[in-house]
């Protein structure tokens, strides 16, 4: 089975928001959740780069260890999903995620933050694949319907890589040998404890 | 000459701009390389070693500025913590104190009062005081389950009652902690009022503890209203909950703790301190029922025993003596046989 993996190719990144847009339309994403966002680090100095950061769907993920109901869980695919039908809206996985990837529909004051909602890898939830109640809590399940996440297909740069972990891995290795130089896979230390070894 | 020098300087300036503007360019396009400047995971991740509290953050298009921190490894830290040294002090306080407890039990017994009941009582707290100290003890128990229910509540109830009914149970038991805790700081506040006049520790108080203060050892050394025992709990109850009441506060309402590095400190406050109240609380709860005869009076009915205070809090009794708050007289008349 496939480990799912997103892979940021920084140096192709040109920030141009389409991942965080294409995510937010194809999930029907709550008003003021971004499960994607592109951040930019260095702006206006040399060596910028624009990183797209989501969900990492980390190895032995810190927000599955310490939710306090055990709502997640990882698909055969090693994504990470969680139900909101246990969630209890207590903020711990927010505490947790080294990438600010669980949010809220609220503020949080009195412990009224709501479900949580994270990027699912475009793998809805627990409910029956391709359901109205998993769309309608998940958005979409596009692996369900065997494709990637929209994300990444849409990438106009092809920076975003979504798949199986070895085989984008293998892409972006052969980029860097090509065109002699990357800045890295961000976040793959952080979330799979191991980095692309050029 | 004054103003040649000026028009020289200038001239000069304007010469080295235009130069400067020329030449940048091409500089740029033959020294800097920009990828090899491009910051890396592996740079940010050493940097860190030296300031684990660190967040990468850049620029962010999107209006809403948290979403501008790319990384914030920090989080591990507080799960350690979380899963590792929180369970322990949770197991090593509660049931290290419940074992200490029942050996206590076992080794030394009830508490007797040795000279009987004399059948006279005096009044040791009045109606508003039980009602604070019931207030806070029933808001505690309710805290600290449902507290306790975030923390071991996975490991212990959901296996038994399952997925569903343990996330409802643990709404239920959210509200009432987020909810309660008002009550309890209330309860709190007024004990630490009317209280803290007869908690201020003194001489008495050492030698209470240097004479093992009844409980280790042959007889009752003296104490006043509150015993070295009673002012330590005090302080620990008031201390204890002014700091679950701050750190509480900052988790009831994250926004105003100013960042999720914050909410994880006042977490760990809020973790331990819990912790070692309820330990201090078992052994309340404790001596205060089955551990000595007479004391569940104090805060049942309020009446105490005459000789059940006169073994307990000697000088105390002879202070209400003094001011007259002991009716004179004999045994109250005892049923006939």
């Amino acid at each position: 089975m496939a480990r799912m993996k997103f892979l940021c190719d920084a140096d192709r990144c040109i920030e141009c928001n389409a991942c965080v847009t294409a995510c937010k339309n194809e999930n029907e994403v709550p008003w003021g959740i971004n499960r994607r966002r592109v951040v930019t680090i260095n702006d206006g100095k040399p060596g910028e780069r624009s990183i797209s950061m989501a969900c990492m769907h980390c190895t032995d993920a810190p927000c599955m260890a310490v939710c306090p109901v055990d709502c997640f869980y990882n698909t055969a695919d090693g994504v990470v999903l969680h139900s909101k039908d246990l969630c209890i809206g207590c903020g711990y996985c927010f505490y947790a995620c080294p990438f600010g990837a669980p949010q809220y529909p609220k503020i949080g004051n009195f412990g009224t933050r709501g479900k949580m909602d994270k990027c699912t890898f475009c793998a809805g939830g627990p409910e029956a694949d391709l359901s109205p109640a998993e769309f309608q809590k998940y958005g979409s399940n596009r692996l369900a319907e065997g494709k990637l996440p929209l994300c990444a297909e849409m990438c106009s740069t092809k920076s975003l890589l979504a798949g199986d972990g070895e085989i984008i891995a293998q892409i972006y290795k052969e980029r860097v040998v090509k065109r002699g130089y990357g800045s890295g896979a961000w976040g793959w230390q952080t979330a799979y404890k191991e980095t692309i070894a050029i | 000459m004054r103003f040649g020098a000026v028009l020289r300087l200038l001239t000069a300036a304007l010469l080295l701009t235009f130069a400067a503007a020329v030449a940048v360019p091409a500089l740029a396009q033959q020294q800097v390389n920009p990828t090899a400047q491009a910051v890396q995971e592996r740079q940010f991740l050493d940097a860190l070693k030296n300031n684990p509290q660190a967040e990468l953050q850049g620029r962010i298009s999107i209006p809403d500025q948290r979403a501008a921190t790319l990384e914030r490894p920090a989080g591990r830290d507080w799960r350690a913590f979380h899963q590792g040294t929180m369970l322990r002090i949770t197991a090593i306080g509660i049931l290290g104190m419940l074992a200490v407890l029942v050996a206590f039990y076992l080794i030394r017994g009830r508490v007797r009062t040795e000279a009987g009941p004399a059948g006279r009582t005096l009044t040791r707290f009045n109606g508003f005081e039980r009602f604070m100290h019931w207030l806070t003890a029933a808001c505690f128990i309710l805290l600290a389950l449902s507290g306790l229910n975030v923390t071991v509540g996975k490991h212990l109830l959901l296996p038994l009652v399952g997925p569903q009914a343990f996330t409802n149970l643990s709404v239920a038991a959210k509200w009432a902690h987020n909810f309660l805790a008002w009550p309890f700081m209330l309860g709190i506040a007024l004990m630490f009022v009317v209280w803290i006049k007869d908690n201020i520790p003194n001489m008495v108080d050492i030698r209470w503890f240097l004479a093992g203060g009844g409980i280790v050892g042959k007889g009752h050394p003296p104490a006043q209203r509150f015993n070295g025992g009673q002012k330590a709990l005090f302080w620990v109850v008031v201390l204890g909950g002014a700091a679950l009441s701050v750190s509480g506060f900052f988790l009831i309402f994250p926004a105003l703790a100013g960042g999720v590095l914050n909410l994880q400190f006042w977490n760990v406050v809020h973790g331990i301190v819990s912790v070692l109240i309820i330990a201090a609380i078992l052994g309340h709860i404790y001596i205060g029922t089955i551990g000595m005869e007479g004391a569940f009076d104090a805060m049942g009915s309020g009446e105490v025993d005459l000789n059940w205070a006169k073994a307990h809090h000697s000088l105390w009794v002879e202070e209400e003596m003094r001011k007259g708050q002991v009716a004179p007289g004999g045994p109250r008349l005892q049923p006939a046989e």
